[in-house]
């Protein structure tokens, strides 16, 4: 394992070095300023971006040796996922999810709570969602949509919230229990859809459709894009306020890191774990109600594709900073996407698609996991 | 023992951002010899060590081993080069053994299944050989500091090495253990290997060293035999003045009860009971001293104090009002302060900057938060205002707290604590791993606290610092105060007995500082 100081790249010096110096004139402060966030940033996205390339790389020779030529392939995959409004448009709906749960992992993730069962507090929210969504007729439209997000929200919590109450009073895994409330949810949903809220005229197992009134603003008609990404990409920037900018998540940080110095310094250790992992099952939860109230408009079993296994990767590639969840929940639904183009396109067989999707997967987790052990401690 | 250079690290510079770790340093160590390595904190001694054990790799410099050219990546080609390095803190996994640690990063990963049986056997030959009652099959979490320590060192001639390198071996030891250590560098020379050992501990060095260096500024500015030196000498290589060992103090003069301790017990993280029953009072404008051999309760006894762990009978008032059973955060919210003596179990947080550090116990309070959020400029004032006042060397505000060098990091804590303007101060360990010259300012920082009417309770296995500081000495023995004496040099021979748990009066005695030797 070689070790290099994070701290020893040239560009990190200029920036403080000429932050010390006594007076400098405006302008080259600012420009100083400017380099110096401009090579922070770079610093921050050049260790994913890498990930993402090494994947490809492999993928690309994985394609070249099974016959595909790859550059073709991916020419394909780009060109057909940016092809249009509407393909772009389809991107985003698709990271709309993986967004709105991979900035409550974030949370979660910085409280060292290793929260596994997104994908059930998703299908808990997706249930609340429905429930309301399908009662309450005759309330004035926004409010009946204010209630639906909000109920699938408070339903991940809850969901959550289990596991954590468990972790605090019995010292029970998060990591089994939160996976064993996954299949609990999911298999609910499957109960729910066949018979307490089936549609009667319907003869699949699905629930009632939600009345076009209730439906979240489609703002870039004809496309099916949603204000769900915009309330996704608000909750990212809140996220982030929250966490390194507020004094809760300060103490969420705190825990996360030296659960000792936490109880030291007075900070209230369980109720933190708590707040970390219900606002990850929240914004799970909201996820699942806003692909209800956005797109399938109905339930029905099987409705994630696996959104709240792929948030992990999300958050693992944004190196649980929300803000960075925003981009790299485009770049996993853009890679979906065009692992879709790449079957019916470019008839690449559906199991090495899923090969390719497990190794950007793999190297995304091996870069964090590298990181950790690259920057450990001076002394 | 030959001359020529067994190693010479050569001009060495080696830059962190804009800090300047190490700035040309440059050391010749021959074969055979206890070295030791002086140096303010911040100095670049555990820098310059980390490059020589392939932990860091120097911007510049030469290094020369054995009149090769070496050039290491990682710590396992330093080991390979047998050079090997005891950290100031362990590496090791509390839940495996001793053996499996060894086995640890060794060339296969079957070798723990394989070759258990036959480490261990190496493992017992090994510690008999230089008398280190390493046990292979002892979990590492069941083992005191010193045992790990032990098990640290005995890891490194496991792995075969002819050099090796202690970094502050001794501070976290017990005068007794410190002992024990001294003993062993001079069997392992005897024995042919050659020691780099780092402390800040003159008198530890004039006993054992054969040269000694002392750093400066990421340079070595002073190089000689001990023999041909003495403690003032190197102190003032050291700081760039003379350093006063005594302070001069006034009799203090106690005020009101602060914090009263009323027959308090609690139990060790084993269950076992570690305070059996301690009464004491701590006044204000007084510093309450308590001396013991380390693990005899003194560790639990600040813990429970701080509410960090339950005491199972008895009561704390602080200002009158019994804390038993409150929450540290509520603890420290009745103005009582509290630097501990784990440093980085307890009192950072490594990876957040220095701002964040600083405000660990205030994160939600004016001026540092306003409307929930937190305010970076007062922070970052407060920060700055507090690594002048203690003059701590760091690169910025926002490097991280693990960055700073050991010393750096306690000046730190220290500076944080009293900022907080405490009534109760609860000390463990004030000076551990701080340079002679940064101790004689923390000293007097203390006394001014004592000066402003503070109660504080000054725990230390550092006779040396209780002296210096306190106006009365508890001595705890087994978990019970077994006497109360006052800071006089002349009655440490009553101080030793008490510690070693016999009476004064008591008629035949053993040596108290000798039972740990080997
Ligand atoms: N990883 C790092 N990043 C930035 N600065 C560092 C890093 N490691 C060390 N430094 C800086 O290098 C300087 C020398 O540190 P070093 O740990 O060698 O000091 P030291 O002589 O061992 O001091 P002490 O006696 O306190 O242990 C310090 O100013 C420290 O802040
Ligand atoms: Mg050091």
């Amino acid at each position: 394992m070689k070790r290099s100081s994070p701290l020893a790249v040239p560009g990190g010096e200029s920036g403080l070095a000429v932050a010390d110096e006594n007076s400098p004139p405006l302008g080259k402060m600012g420009q100083a300023r400017l380099l110096h966030w401009a090579t922070r940033a770079l610093k921050a996205i050049l260790p994913p971006i890498a990930a993402v390339a090494l994947a490809l790389l492999v993928s690309a020779a994985l394609l070249a040796f099974n016959g595909f030529p790859a550059t073709d392939v991916f020419t394909i995959m780009v060109t057909g996922v940016f092809h249009d409004v509407r393909s772009t448009s389809e991107v985003l709906l698709k990271a709309t999810p993986l967004i709105l749960i991979g900035v409550g992992l974030c949370v979660a993730f910085r409280c060292s709570i290793w929260n596994i069962g997104a994908e059930g507090q998703l299908y808990a929210g997706a249930i609340a969602a429905t429930a309301v969504g399908v009662s309450f007729a005759g309330l004035p439209a926004w409010l009946h949509i204010a209630l639906i997000l909000a109920a699938g929200a408070a339903a991940g919590a809850f969901w959550a919230a289990i596991a954590g109450l468990l972790r605090i009073f019995f010292n029970a895994s998060e990591i089994v229990t939160t996976i064993m409330l996954n299949y609990i949810a999911i298999i609910l949903t499957d109960f729910l859809v066949t018979g307490p809220l089936k549609d009667p005229a319907a003869s699949y197992p699905q629930s009632a459709k939600f009345l076009r009134d209730l439906w979240l603003l489609r703002f870039l008609p004809p496309t099916r894009l949603h204000i769900g990404i915009l309330i996704a990409v608000a909750l990212a920037v809140a996220a982030y306020v929250f966490l390194f900018r507020s004094s809760a998540g300060y103490a969420v940080r705190v825990v996360g890191i030296n659960p000792h110095a936490a109880r030291y310094a007075g900070i209230n250790v369980p109720k933190n774990i708590l707040l970390a992992i219900a606002i990850s099952g929240a914004m799970a939860g909201l996820a699942g109600a806003v692909e209800i109230d956005g797109v399938t408009f109905r339930l029905y079993q099987d409705i994630s594709p696996g959104y709240g296994f792929e948030a992990i990767a999300v958050a693992l590639l944004a190196n649980n900073n929300p803000l960075g969840a925003i981009f790299s929940g485009i770049l996993f639904a853009a890679l979906r996407s065009g692992s879709e183009l790449m079957q019916i396109n470019a008839q690449v067989p559906q199991v090495l698609v899923f090969v390719i999707q497990g190794l950007v997967i793999l190297s995304v987790v091996g870069f964090a996991a590298f990181k950790r052990q690259t920057a450990r401690p001076a002394e | 023992m030959a001359d020529q250079p067994f190693l010479r690290m050569e001009n060495i510079h080696k830059r962190f951002g804009n800090v300047v770790a190490s700035a040309g340093a440059t050391i010749d160590v021959r074969q055979g010899e206890i070295y030791a390595l002086l140096g303010e904190n911040g100095a670049g001694k555990s820098v310059l060590m980390n490059i020589l054990c392939g932990v860091l790799t120097p911007n510049s410099g030469e290094i020369v081993f054995r009149g090769a050219p070496l050039r290491l990546g990682s710590p396992s080609e330093a080991i390979r080069h047998r050079i090997g390095m005891v950290h100031q803190h362990f590496m090791l996994v509390p839940n495996l053994t001793v053996v499996e640690n060894y086995l640890l990063g060794k060339e296969s990963p079957f070798a723990v299944l394989t070759g258990l049986k036959e480490a261990a056997a190496r493992i017992r030959a090994l510690s008999d050989h230089y008398g280190l009652d390493v046990r292979p099959e002892a979990y590492i979490r069941d083992l005191s500091v010193g045992e790990r320590q032990r098990v640290e060192i005995l890891k490194v001639l496991f792995h075969g090495i002819d050099l090796l390198v202690l970094d502050e071996p001794t501070a976290v030891l017990t005068p007794q253990e410190t002992n024990r250590l001294l003993d062993l560098l001079r069997v392992l020379v005897a024995d042919g290997k050659t020691v780099i050992f780092i402390s800040h501990k003159l008198d530890e060095v004039m006993r054992v060293s054969d040269r000694v260096s002392v750093m400066r500024d990421g340079k070595v500015v002073f190089t000689t035999d001990t023999k041909s030196t003495n403690p003032r000498e190197l102190a003032r290589m050291m700081v760039g003045r003379d350093v006063l060992m005594d302070l001069p103090t006034k009799a203090a003069t106690p005020g009101r009860t602060v914090l009263a301790v009323e027959n308090l017990h609690c139990n060790n993280d084993i269950g076992l009971p570690a305070v059996r029953g301690v009464s004491f009072e701590v006044r204000a404008g007084e510093i309450v001293g308590v001396a013991g051999v380390s693990g005899n309760g003194q560790s639990e006894l600040a813990l429970a104090l701080a509410g960090l762990i339950p005491a199972t009978e008895g009561a704390i008032k602080l200002n009158g009002e019994n804390i038993r059973g409150l929450s540290p955060g509520e603890i420290g919210r009745r103005a009582m302060a509290h630097i501990p003596e784990d440093r980085h179990k307890l009192a950072i947080v490594l990876p957040l900057p220095l701002t964040e550090n600083v405000i660990l116990q205030r994160y939600n309070q004016a001026p540092f938060a306003k409307g929930g959020l937190l305010a970076p400029e007062a922070i970052a004032r407060h920060t700055r205002d507090l690594l002048q006042r203690f003059k701590v060397k760091a690169g910025g505000v926002d490097s991280p707290i693990q960055t700073l060098s050991g010393g750096n990091q306690q000046k730190l804590v220290v500076a944080r604590e009293l900022a907080r303007r405490p009534d109760f101060l609860l000390i463990s360990q004030l000076t551990r791993g701080i340079d002679i010259g940064a101790m004689e300012f923390v000293m007097q920082e203390i006394l001014k606290q004592r000066e402003l009417g503070k109660a504080i309770l000054l725990i230390s296995t550092e006779l040396e610092e209780l002296f210096a500081l306190s106006d009365r000495i508890l001595v705890i023995y087994e978990g019970r105060i077994v006497g109360e004496m006052p800071p006089d040099r002349n009655r440490l021979d009553e101080i030793g007995l008490l510690m070693a748990g016999n009476a004064p009066a008591g008629g035949a005695v053993r040596p108290p500082l000798d039972e740990a030797r080997l």
